[in-house]
């Protein structure tokens, strides 16, 4: 990529400039380092799993990417972008962290979303919410464990986003929420758009990757397609396993 | 249709091969629209770029034919032509009895007896039928 040419043509070029790219990328909380020299580029249409033990910087990546920390040196872009107003048009956002308003309906929400997001699509949402039979007018903080990280999910996933940046989606859900939470990735992929998602359950969510990222320690120790380590006669997760073997 | 995807194999390889088995059981006939690829991925619970790997494969094989769609380019049809899934077929039957062959031998059974094996058990399976 010869983006980092500042006369370029971002119009012209766009067909070709990643979704994301992570140049030399690093991060230190004080001296104590995180995120060591990190290179990763994501075309559009590609579901790329980001994948490695707590505290090996899965987070850290995903909030540089969305602009709640900054780098310490290297870059992150979006689209050609770094994290900004622009970015934040592009990149839909599930964080690790429930900041939803247990005093609001889940109608509010969306009405808030709406008002926030002009890709935001109610007519999606209010289809995912009837499909999983939640009442609009439920409160938030009545709403099950489960049902409150759906809800969580389906406001991230009916904005017709570029990047979905999902942090840990299906962390402390039971399987069959599991499956839903999948499926409404899948069904709402678009070959304009990529998924970057978190996550340390890597055997639920290997079937629906494109690609994989190992992470450990604030490096990356591996990344290939999902059908390239199969090839090899492993799965992702036996893959991981022997990675991370203590 | 029914998915069974073990996760030490490439995905779309297992895909090319289920829908191969869809075509000769008739679960697909000839000439029946495909349904999308995101319906299929869906069903199959993967994702679409690789549900479209293992169609584009399928449609390489010429088992697959583009469907004449002005609206949705990516349509496809099963092929009108049998002898491509006749051949399909004879190939799977014939992997069949290769494992089964191998099985057999393993176990110390000339092959004499194995003939003699098939064709008892058939006469048995046949008179239970009737």
């Amino acid at each position: 990529m010869q983006n980092n040419d500042s006369f370029l043509n971002t119009s012209a070029a766009s067909a070709d400039i990643p979704l994301l790219e992570c140049r030399n990328l690093c991060k230190s909380y004080g001296a104590l380092p995180v995120l060591y020299n990190w290179n990763i580029t994501i075309a559009k249409g590609r579901i790329v799993g980001l994948l490695g033990p707590n505290g090996s910087g899965k987070t850290t990546l995903i909030k540089l990417i969305n602009g709640l920390l900054t780098p310490t040196s290297g870059e992150v872009l979006i689209c050609g972008n770094p994290p900004g107003v622009e970015s934040k048009k592009v990149i839909s956002y599930l964080s690790d962290k429930d900041a939803l308003d247990s005093g609001m309906r889940v109608e509010d929400t969306i009405n808030l979303y709406s008002d926030f997001f002009e890709d935001f699509s109610e007519e999606r949402m209010y289809g995912m919410l009837k499909r999983l039979s939640i009442d609009p007018m439920t409160k938030i903080g009545t709403l099950s464990k489960g049902n409150r990280e759906k809800v969580r999910l389906i406001l991230t996933m009916s904005r017709e986003a570029k990047l979905y940046v999902l942090d840990e989606p299906i962390g402390g859900v039971d399987p069959a929420a599991r499956d839903y939470i999948l499926d409404t990735i899948i069904k709402n992929y678009s070959p304009e758009s990529s998924i970057l998602l978190s996550t340390h359950l890597i055997s639920d969510v290997e079937r629906i990757l494109d690609d994989v990222i190992f992470v450990s320690n604030g490096q990356i120790m591996f990344a290939d397609a999902a059908d390239n380590i199969r090839a090899q006669g492993k799965s992702v997760d036996q893959l991981f396993r022997e990675t991370y073997r203590f | 249709m029914t998915w069974n995807i073990d996760y030490d194999r490439p995905i779309w390889i297992q895909l090319v091969e289920q829908l191969q088995v869809a075509l000769i059981s008739g679960e697909l006939n000839p000439g029946d629209a495909v349904p999308s690829v995101r319906d299929l991925a869906a069903d199959a619970q993967v994702n679409i770029n690789t549900m479209q790997r293992a169609l584009a494969e399928l449609e390489s094989r010429g088992l697959l034919v583009p469907k004449d769609n002005r609206w949705r380019a990516s349509g496809r049809a099963v092929t009108e032509d049998r002898s491509l899934i006749d051949e399909i077929k004879l190939n799977y039957a014939r992997s069949i009895l290769e494992d089964f062959t191998q099985k057999m031998r393993s176990l110390g059974l000339d092959d004499g007896e194995i003939v003699s094996k098939v064709a008892e058990y058939l006469s048995k399976t046949r008179s239970k039928g009737e």
